[in-house]
């Protein structure tokens, strides 16, 4: 594998890099570096969240529902109490406030109230003194339910708006209904020469991070808790606590421990935590709690199902002239992120190739299975997938090569869509020159031998959120630095590690502006007792973020020491450079003070050397209700070409070979950068091609496969090769014009290898996974002289509310929907609540 | 975390002390040997010894340096693990279908513990059973363990969780010979004659008896082959396992097993699919028929990964595959 990575970083675009900071190289941004953490990581040092131990440590263990939708009639928790060992039983009554990400969605109690929804729904807690005590006391705790019927898909909750399974939300099992219309969609249609209509599926699957959930509760006795916790967002984590358990924030320390891998399902609160914290407030022993591989299948959020369907216009030169999207979202049991997820199924269909009108029709329900929420690319990777196979049946019709329809019709960069996204830098062009290229595109499309094709595929994903989960006025990221007379320099922030390398950035970015070694650099992180809120490891918002906080914290420091050793070697400021552990004259490097004695210089200057930095996303542009979502600083492009094997007698599928480019704007550590295509890659090809979250219909909707072994998930030997290409394509809001890197680089995965599935055995399978069953099935339809094709045929009908018309910007549009002049910008927030507010108000409104 | 609930730990030197142990000990207790089936299985609560016995410790089922090979053929110690065996020189030479079978065994890591001998006593699988306690509890668990009713075929009596052990079918192929050790004395059974089509009653060894040696036929004329199928060539399981055995004699087949793995709860035979072969040359007809005859009787069940149907038609891919590969190697 290592021998076909190649590298590719193109020159003009360092040229314009180095363009956009004049006189300046840098010397640690744009390098290979290792990441802070490595070497506590690799000889195991790293303490996670399990990995704590605490004096008179109890261990607790939660009662799950083995119904998918019932009421609780009776809770007896006597016999349990009485088992030698046993410290403290919890039930729903003793934590009876809801909680829920997102305001709208204040749907979730810690432990089951009156109801539960899902198998696996947690219903009582226990804290013992062993792990063994607390499991044996679970089975002495009597529940007695009242089986409700289940809810166990979509068409179902379509069909039945009784029993609810929530009761709020859009109209009986639907959670959410958007109907969102830019432009004349119809008349765009109508100017169409040729109309393309189908749909796809996108199967459910889940994060499976290989650290399963942890959390060590302590409860002090002057009264304030501390968590520890694998999670990827403590802030939001501090205010379920604050909510909950009605303590002040003051009184709550979280501390997110380095995660062993989060992908997004870390992102919400969860049960877990609030029990652990609980239950330590109850016995005044710290109290430890780990899920199991399969609780954490309970935990979810991972991605939605999605049933979508597509009909796109387009001219003989493969321009769209309208575009009309629908999807149809299973959420499972609770709102989680959903609404967000939801128009995520809608809003970035348009930053990739121009879509002068575009029409948006989403939809989520409740049913009652473990709820779905952000994994990798949240709420994306559906629509691309099914975008992505559309265009490349329309090239074929009209006769078009794929790479050459996308390549004229790509969105111009620094423009604004039909949905008021506002896109920066836009490398996608040269992102797909990389993969034609590299892969060899132009011999092997339509050309290779029966059984072997390749597929391309692009996609786009958002560089953070423009709006934060809960409406607020107040920055998304701050960093803290501290300047020690020694010359160590300590960086404090409240982004959380969950190995993507966010602990890393906050070192390289503030050594680039201090001219020192990372390694100099201490990184607190993740402690709301010590770092200011950055709001967490979430929506690929922490590199330009958190970085640019810290520039801004850095730039100030620097700012204070220039100016303290301008004055002892009487140079102006601006001729100080920073570099090499020194600050020096640049016109006389030998002139200069050593960091460490530029940091004493400030100190007797202006005493102790503290900055701070912040960062607030530019506000957007759409001033529509649900103009929330979608809108980011900047946006990364991505395009893959995957080769694949398919044998026709099986019909299974082998992927030797993904090449990939990815617009990063600006590498931070290219290192790091190709570590998450190749892992964006590897989550890719697993939903591609077995990834699954089933559940048994007939049998109490229980998950058919919560276990590493049997939900299919590719291991190392399953990946294919990856050779990937670096585009630089700065955009002005990153740091140093960097963008992510996270998440988008999974999105044009599933859809290229679908396509190249066409290409090898001619069949479509507009579904994901994409089995050997599948593709057996489509080619054996086709020999028999149907459609060579595996996916659905319809759509539901849905009573969707009418449409919010926005007129695109080059109908005369300004960002607001018609006959609602005047509102303000983001569907988020639709139900506002005072900033700060931290302990109630959510649930209003 | 899914925790090992508490047992008592026995290591018996001797075969004789183990037997005795295990009597003392009655049937709350259990032989373990590398213990990558059985502590899994106790964490879930599918077995719930109370005193697990080790066979680590007693020297007479452990591999005594070489395996023993004669003109009567080769004998395995139970203990050996499936590292040993495939790394084995000797194994890989007189007998590739063994170190083959053993190599597709889920991972390095597992088979550095996992024993020839626990292979062939696999607990039977079934994605109903191989479940938590508390996730067999939502439904109600099952006619293995703890239940009532077969959830894979509700109106029938018995279980039919799945022999998912890659070697048993090719012990079954080649006609190995199993020696058991029990309270009552010695005996030996015929690999065939081991396994019961019974997904609860699945060996027809009692508790009590110890697996002490594996007899495989020497090498006369015979090949044999093994296909697996499964989801991740990395560690799963297999979905379905083809054994075929033919002994050739003047450029013909005169004798041949086919043997399928994962399909029933004992290692298939399927000897419709090996009549017609014989006599043949192995030409493309004859295969194609006995890859017939194996597709017809396949009956998956609802038990595993993949769905029925491909599971099915897998058969007939498989057989001729393996069939084909055995005409290239007899044919040279
Ligand atoms: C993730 C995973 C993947 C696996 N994949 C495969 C696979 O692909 N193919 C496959 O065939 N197997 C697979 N296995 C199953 C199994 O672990 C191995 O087959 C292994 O060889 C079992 O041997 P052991 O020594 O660990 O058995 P143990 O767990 O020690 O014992 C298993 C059973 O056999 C009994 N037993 C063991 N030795 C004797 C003896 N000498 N006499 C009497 N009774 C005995 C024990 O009492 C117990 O009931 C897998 C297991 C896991 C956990
Ligand atoms: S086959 Fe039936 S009885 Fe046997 S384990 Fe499966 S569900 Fe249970």
């Amino acid at each position: 594998m290592d021998g076909d990575r190649a590298v590719q970083v193109s020159t003009e675009v360092r040229q314009a890099v180095a363009a956009d900071h004049p006189g300046r190289e840098k010397r640690v941004v744009g390098r290979a570096h290792r990441k802070v953490d490595a070497v506590a990581k690799v000889t195991g040092q790293t303490r996670f969240a399990d990995d704590l131990f605490l004096p008179r440590m109890l261990f607790a263990k939660l009662l799950r529902s083995p119904h998918p939708h019932a009421r609780i009639v009776k809770i007896d928790t006597r016999k349990a109490l009485e088992l030698e060992g046993v410290k403290a039983v919890l039930t729903g009554e003793d934590l009876p406030i809801p909680f829920g990400i997102l305001p709208v969605s204040q749907d979730e109690h810690a432990l089951a109230l009156d109801k539960v929804r899902f198998v696996g729904d947690p219903v009582a807690a226990v804290a013992a003194v062993s792990e063994e005590i607390a499991t044996q006391a679970l089975d002495l705790i009597e529940v007695e339910y009242e089986p409700l019927e289940p809810i166990a898909s979509p068409e179902e909750a379509i069909a039945k708006p009784e029993p609810r399974i929530h009761d709020y939300g859009d109209r009986g099992n639907f959670h959410k209904l958007i109907h969102l219309e830019f432009g004349n969609v119809e008349q765009g249609f109508a100017e169409a020469d040729l109309v393309v209509e189908d749909c796809y599926f996108y199967q459910g699957s889940t994060h499976l991070p290989m650290e399963q959930h942890a959390a060590v509760a302590e409860w002090s006795p002057q009264g304030k808790l501390t968590l520890w916790s694998s999670t990827q967002t403590p802030h939001y984590v501090h205010r379920a606590l604050s909510k909950v358990l009605q303590l002040p924030p003051s009184r709550i320390r979280v501390i997110a421990c380095p995660n062993g891998g989060g992908f997004g399902g870390k992102s919400d609160p969860f049960s877990h935590e609030i029990v652990a914290a609980k239950l330590a407030m109850v016995t005044g022993r710290p109290v430890k709690i780990t899920l199991t591989r399969e609780e954490v299948f309970y935990c979810h959020r991972g991605r939605h199902p999605t049933l979508m369907w597509v009909k796109a216009g387009v001219k003989r030169d493969g321009s769209v002239t309208a575009l009309h999207f629908k999807s149809l979202l299973d959420g499972g049991a609770y709102g989680s992120y959903g609404v967000a997820s939801t128009y995520y199924t809608g809003a970035l269909q348009t930053v990739t190739y121009q879509v002068p009108r575009y029409k948006f029709q989403g939809a989520r329900v409740f049913t009652n299975k473990p709820p779905c929420g952000p994994k990798r690319g949240h709420g994306t990777p559906q629509p691309r997938y099914a975008l992505e196979i559309h265009l490349d049946k329309i090239a074929e019709r009209l006769g078009m090569d794929p790479a050459e329809l996308r390549l004229r019709h790509l969105v111009p960069p620094h423009s604004l869509t039909a949905n008021y996204l506002r896109v920066g830098s836009m490398g996608l062009g040269e992102c797909i020159r990389k993969v034609v290229e590299g892969s060899g595109w132009r011999e092997k499309f339509r050309k290779l031998p029966y059984g072997r094709g390749v597929g391309l595929a692009c996609s786009s994903y958002i560089c953070g959120a423009g709006l934060p989960i809960y409406w607020n006025n107040l920055p998304q990221s701050g960093v803290q630095l501290k300047l020690d007379r020694g010359g160590g320099v300590t960086v404090y922030c409240g982004s959380t590690e969950i190995g993507q390398g966010s602990d890393s950035i906050l070192a390289y970015v503030t050594a680039e502006v201090l001219g020192i070694d990372p390694f100099d650099i201490a990184v607190v992180t993740a402690d709301t007792d010590l770092t200011p809120v950055d709001l967490g490891s979430y929506s690929s918002r922490v590199t330009l973020m958190t970085g640019n906080a810290a520039i801004q914290a850095a730039h100030k420091a620097r700012d204070l020491l220039a100016s303290a050793v301008a004055q002892k070697l009487d140079v102006p400021p601006s001729r100080l450079e920073f570099a090499g552990g020194r600050v020096f004259d640049v016109q006389d490097p030998e002139r200069g003070v050593a960091f460490a004695e530029a940091v004493q210089l400030a100190e007797a200057a202006f005493g102790t050397i503290c900055t701070v930095g912040s960062y607030t996303p530019p506000p957007a542009a759409g001033r529509y209700r649900g103009a929330g979502v979608g809108p980011s600083p900047a946006y990364s492009y991505s395009a893959a070409v995957a080769e694949v094997e398919v044998d026709p007698e099986t019909g299974i599928v082998r992927v030797p070979t993904i090449w990939i480019a990815h617009d990063v704007g600006q590498c931070i550590n290219p290192v790091t950068v190709i570590g998450q295509i190749e892992g964006s890659v590897y989550m890719g090809l697993g939903e591609a091609l077995m990834e699954e979250m089933v559940y048994r219909a007939n049998r109490n909707l229980v998950h058919k496969i919560p276990s590493m072994l049997e939900y299919k998930s590719p291991t190392t030997l399953e990946m294919c090769d990856v050779v990937t290409y670096l585009v630089e394509d700065p955009d002005p809001s990153g740091p140093f014009g960097a963008k992510e890197v996270g998440q988008g680089p999974l999105l044009p995965v599933p859809p290229a290898i679908a396509n190249a599935v066409y290409d090898a055995v001619g069949v479509r399978i507009d579904e994901i996974p994409i089995t050997p069953e599948k593709v057996l099935k489509a080619l054996k339809a086709k020999a028999k002289g149907d459609a060579g094709r595996f996916g659905p045929i319809s759509f539901p009908e849905i009573p969707w509310p009418d449409p919010i018309r926005v007129p695109p910007p080059w109908e005369g549009g300004d960002g607001t929907a018609v006959g609602d002049k005047g509102r303000g910008a983001g569907g988020m927030r639709e139900r506002r609540t005072r900033a700060g507010d931290y302990a109630g108000g959510e649930a209003r409104g | 975390m899914l925790r090992l609930p508490s047992f008592r730990y026995l290591e018996p030197r001797t075969l004789k002390e183990a037997l005795r142990w295990k009597s003392e000990s009655g049937p709350e207790s259990m032989y373990v040997a590398g213990g990558t089936d059985l502590y899994p299985n106790m964490k879930r609560r599918h077995q719930e010894p109370k005193v697990v016995i080790s066979l680590a410790r007693i020297r007479a089922l452990r591999p005594k340096g070489r395996s023993r090979k004669a003109a009567s053929g080769l004998t395995l110690a139970p203990m050996m693990t499936l590292t040993e065996l495939v790394e084995s020189e000797g194994i890989r030479e007189s007998y590739p279908v063994l170190a083959r079978a053993a190599e597709l065994i889920s991972t390095p890591i597992l088979r550095n513990m996992g024993t020839l001998g626990g292979n062939l006593c696999l607990d039977t699988r079934c994605n109903y059973y191989n479940q938590s306690y508390e996730w067999r509890k939502a439904i109600n668990f099952c006619l293995k363990k703890d239940g009532a009713i077969c959830w894979v075929a509700p109106s029938s009596p018995r279980c039919w969780a799945v022999n998912s052990s890659d070697l048993a079918p090719v012990m079954v192929a080649i006609g190995a010979d199993f020696l058991l050790v029990g309270p009552e004395g010695e005996r030996t059974v015929a690999a065939a004659d081991f396994y019961q089509n019974d997904g609860i009653d699945y060996l027809s060894k009692h508790p009590g008896e110890i697996l002490a040696e594996i007899r495989v036929p020497p090498r006369d004329g015979w090949e044999a082959t093994y296909w697996k199928l499964r989801r991740r060539g990395s560690f799963d399981f297999p979905v379905l396992g083809v054994a075929a055995w033919v002994r050739w004699e003047e450029q013909k087949v005169a004798e041949a097993r086919i043997v399928l793995g994962a399909v029933a709860s004992q290692p298939q035979p399927v000897p419709e699919a090996a009549a017609a072969i014989i006599g043949s040359r192995l030409d493309d007809e004859a295969i194609e028929e006995a890859a017939l005859a194996a597709f017809r009787p396949s009956k998956p069940m609802d038990n595993t990964d993949f769905g029925l149907a491909w599971r099915k038609e897998m058969t007939r891919q498989f057989v001729r595959g393996a069939l084909k590969e055995l005409r290239s190697k007899l044919v040279e």
